[in-house]
């Protein structure tokens, strides 16, 4: 943390967007996670894509439970909505949310304490359900604010500081998402923001559950040589299968693109998401090809990024639960609880 | 781009822009600490070392520092930077202890200083530590040059001027008023090692219009001035009409105003965007209800009987040329009418003591040959400073070339080339005092710059020699001095230990910072979160970073100093260190390091 706040500087130069805001606007508190955090940068990428996406800051709600990663909802979008659940159960809180007012971005942001380990549960209903979110895992394989103990996401055979060593083997949060059923399943690194941030704005048009798992180095306890999730081992070992350029519906397409290359695909308000292969054999819309794509690749030491899966045709829970369209916050009250008669002909219905 | 070269001392010493701006290389933001933390006398020793007038300057500077002041591309308004110093010259405690002492025993040279006025006694000032015999001849019978001549009192009290003129006369001068030398070539014969002309540009220039010579109410005004400040004139006509739109012109007004004029006119032949005057000479006048009228060039006098009754202008109106040139169509005729006229529409040089054959070369404009560097004429041993070196500047620049002549005239008397100079250096310093505190106020505080309080119209008139800015007082002095951005404070980089986290160019509040692939400077520019178009500022570009062969990119331009990137970085490869410019002076070893006062 600083003493000093970042400094409100409002000097020419400062880029606006369409509704008139600058960048400034989208910051938080300041944080008080360590120097070099890797959630920082991430925290910095969500304020740029909210920023470029010209998303007014009250529309968006953000959600987290417990942990490192669950304080940085504090360091942006000072003006959204927001909630810090208990620990694990972001995902449930954030369903209730998104089902009374379905018109906010929700914006989730976990770690792999809180996803992985004691929210594994609702972490993977929320998927099996499609709740309409961008949830990001910020991943750094140890328990940080409990002094760096491995977490379930942690390698086999990486070690802590000391040199003990990992000898469970790890929870993947992409690839449990693709057998779940996932419609969105992307792979990032805090300190790779021409990947992330593109990603985020992607995952925050898509209609359904969009996983970011962001690879975001714990400077203090899991940033040295024996770890498999620092700076310098993701930088040496990451492998972006598929780069993802969003193409917001406003702009016209003016990249010309090899057609094999290239997926194009178009997102339900009308933006659109070219997912260019830079490896030519992967097919990001295969979830089988995707598991054994990136197992096999695990298997040699490589993290794969990028946007792994998307199904943009998949129903998102509202589409499900056949609700109606208009946000039940904003309903009448007599609309909302129609009253004793209208239950009496749904249970007569029943009989 | 290749990697910045940081460890030639310009690379740090343009990021102070005041400094930089600054002809003497005044610390500014060092002395602007000192007197946020009260230390007056401290601050006017940083001062006093750099520019020897700070009580002067602090009043009536032309202050190049303070466009230059970041503060004024971050939001509008520079600091007060030359408000600040006289602060410090006002609340300057006993110096006596910290000035340099002079050698009983001489270096057995004697050097002969021609005028007296702030150049002259620059040198005078530089060399009298070194055991140097000065001797200095001034024509009138008053030290300070244009200084005490020109500058109404109003604006320098004679208080001030004397103050800090006789330090530097107490260090042994052996001064001569009322001794004007008449021949260069008679005092070359006499036993002066060296000759330093320090005359400046005494004439006002005239202007020949029909009815110049028909009235005795036309003045030139750096003479007019003059005859004022020397208590010979003390009135003037009801109705001024002062022609000109400089500073002089600004003095002259104002002054009139104090001598009985009632309806004060400066009319100058340009628009008001490019009158000469600086901003705040031109409100002081306005301040006084003096009628600015511009677009006027002056046709006639108009005597009647005998008698000045007016000034016959032509109104114009500018325009560029097909080469760009500015020209003037002239649109109709007005007549002003007025009882007095001065003309403040140009300096000019004296050097009719100058013989022609004496080796010391003019060029076509009748202005001696001066070398820029070093201030030696194409005679050896004669040097040249302030106005009479290249025609009128000001005080501040007068003081540098003082400076620069006294390390010449020294290394001539030593028999060292005068081109052999010694060099710049510069001391970084980190000021880390624990994770969160650096050795100086880095919070960035959003006030607007402090004004001036001044004596009321009411009571400024009733006599010439009221002083009217009061300076600061001490509650605008404690916010003003935390408007300074401690642009000294500087970013220091190394590429080995940086992880790219991002965590700086994250939470930098100017946005300034990028890790990005290397490229031309042009494209970088381009490439930063806020695009560099300000190609004033210099980019920084580090070495290649050792994880992804990246490298860091910082623009300066608008760099708040507020060290969140040293502060937010997990290995320390950002710092914050304090830059101090080690500047060369004229002394007994070759380069020796500025003298820690702070």
């Amino acid at each position: 943390m600083s003493y000093i706040t970042k400094p409100k500087v409002a000097y020419a130069g400062l880029n606006k967007n369409k509704l008139g805001l600058t960048i400034r606007n989208y910051e938080g508190g300041m944080s008080t996670l360590c120097a070099g955090c890797g959630h920082d940068s991430i925290t910095a990428a969500l304020i740029q894509a909210c920023f470029e996406l010209n998303i007014p800051p009250e529309r968006a709600a953000k959600m987290s439970g417990i942990g490192c990663s669950s304080k940085t909802p504090a360091y942006f979008l000072n003006a959204a909505h927001g909630i810090n659940a208990v620990h694990g159960r972001m995902p449930a809180i954030a369903t209730g949310a998104n089902a009374a007012n379905r018109n906010l971005y929700y914006i989730g942001v976990s770690g792999d304490g809180d996803s992985l380990s004691i929210g594994l549960g609702p972490f993977a209903h929320s998927i099996r359900r499609n709740l309409n979110m961008l949830y990001i895992i910020e991943n750094n394989g140890v328990y940080g604010l409990t002094k760096g103990q491995f977490s379930a996401s942690a390698d086999m055979g990486s070690t802590t500081p000391k040199g003990q060593l990992n000898q469970q083997p790890p929870i993947d949060p992409v690839l449990l998402a693709l057998s779940l059923g996932g419609s969105f399943v992307a792979r990032s690194f805090s300190g790779d923001k021409e990947q992330l941030v593109p990603l985020i704005k992607a995952g925050l048009t898509h209609k359904g559950f969009a996983l970011l798992d962001v690879i975001s180095p714990c400077v203090t306890f899991n940033d040295h040589q024996g770890s498999t999730k620092s700076y310098a081992y993701t930088r040496a070992h990451s492998h972006e299968t598929i780069h993802t350029d969003f193409i917001p519906h406003a702009d016209e397409i003016k990249v010309e693109y090899d057609e094999g290359a290239v997926v194009p695909v178009q997102l339900h308000d009308g933006s659109q998401i070219l997912l260019r292969k830079v490896d030519p054999d992967y097919n990001p819309k295969d979830p089988g090809d995707a598991i054994s794509y990136i197992q096999h690749h695990h298997e040699k030491g490589e993290i794969v990024t990028g946007l792994l899966y998307l199904d943009d045709n998949a129903r998102d829970l509202h589409a499900v639960a056949n609700t109606t369209d208009q946000p039940l916050t904003e309903l009448s009250y007599d609309k909302l609880c129609p009253g004793a008669k209208a239950l009496e002909d749904v249970f007569e219905a029943y009989r | 781009m290749n990697p910045t070269d940081t460890s030639n001392p310009d690379y740090f010493h343009k990021v102070v822009d005041c400094q930089w701006a600054c002809p003497a290389h005044t610390d500014v933001p060092e002395y602007i600490r000192l007197i946020a933390q009260g230390r007056y006398t401290d601050a006017y020793m940083v001062n006093r070392e750099s520019n020897v007038f700070p009580g002067i300057l602090g009043r009536v500077c032309d202050r190049p520092c303070e466009p230059a002041c970041r503060r004024g591309r971050v939001d509008e308004k520079p600091v007060a930077i030359c408000r600040l110093k006289r602060v410090a010259a006002d609340l300057c405690g006993e110096i006596s202890q910290r000035l340099p002492t002079i050698p009983k025993k001489k270096n057995g040279k004697r050097v002969a200083l021609i005028g007296a006025g702030c150049a002259s006694l620059t040198v005078a000032n530089d060399l009298l530590p070194l055991g140097y015999e000065i001797v200095m001849f001034e024509k009138l019978q008053q030290t300070g040059g244009l200084m005490r001549s020109n500058i109404p009192a109003f604006r320098l009290p004679p208080k001030v001027l004397d103050g800090e003129i006789n330090i530097i006369l107490d260090m042994g001068v052996d001064l001569r008023l009322g001794a004007p030398v008449t021949s260069l070539k008679e005092l070359l014969t006499e036993s002066y090692d060296a000759v330093f002309v320090g005359t400046g540009a005494p004439l006002g220039r005239n202007l020949e219009i029909p009815g110049r010579y028909d009235t005795d109410q036309i003045f030139v005004g750096i003479q007019w001035l003059e005859s004022v400040a020397f208590g010979h004139t003390n009135s003037i006509g009801e109705r001024v009409v002062v022609i000109g739109g400089g500073n002089t012109a600004m003095d002259c007004c104002r002054t009139s105003l104090r001598l009985g004029g009632k309806e004060v006119k400066v009319i100058a032949r340009k628009p008001m965007d490019m009158l000469k005057a600086s901003d705040w000479e031109l409100e002081g006048a306005i301040e006084e209800n003096v009628e600015m009228v511009t677009n006027h060039a002056p046709e006639e006098f108009i005597i009647e009987n005998g008698k000045l009754t007016g000034v016959k202008f032509s109104e114009v109106e500018w325009y560029e040329d097909e080469d760009g040139r500015l020209r003037s169509k002239k649109l109709k005729d007005v007549v002003v009418p007025c009882d007095s006229v001065i003309l403040a529409i140009g300096q000019e040089n004296a050097f009719s003591f100058i013989e022609r054959d004496i080796g010391l070369e003019f060029d076509n404009w009748d202005m001696p040959i001066v070398d820029k560097v070093t201030m030696q004429s194409t005679r050896e041993g004669v040097f040249f400073g302030g106005d009479a070196a290249f025609g009128p500047l000001n005080i501040i620049w007068a003081v540098e070339h003082g400076h620069q002549a006294a390390i010449s005239i020294h290394n001539y008397c030593q028999g060292i080339p005068v081109s052999d100079r010694p060099s710049y250096g510069m001391n970084l310093a980190s000021t880390k005092m624990g994770i969160h505190e650096w050795s100086y106020s880095n919070d960035f505080d959003a006030i607007t710059r402090r004004l001036v309080p001044h004596v009321s119209l009411n009571e400024r008139f009733q006599n010439l020699n009221i002083e009217v800015e009061l300076g600061f007082k001490a509650e605008q002095t404690v916010k003003e001095v935390e408007r300074c951005l401690n642009c000294d404070m500087q970013t220091v980089f190394k590429a080995n230990i940086c992880i790219e986290c991002d965590a700086c160019v994250d939470v930098c509040p100017v946005s300034c910072l990028i890790i990005a692939k290397n490229g031309s400077e042009d494209e970088l520019r381009l490439r930063l979160k806020t695009p560099a178009l300000n190609k004033d500022q210099d980019i920084f570009v580090s070495e290649t970073l050792p994880q992804t062969g990246k490298v860091m990119v910082k623009d300066e331009n608008v760099c708040i100093h507020c060290g969140l990137c040293a502060e937010r970085c997990p290995t320390g490869a950002w710092d914050m260190q304090k830059f101090t410019l080690n500047i060369p002076y004229a002394t007994h070893s070759p380069c020796t390091k500025r003298k820690k006062i702070a």
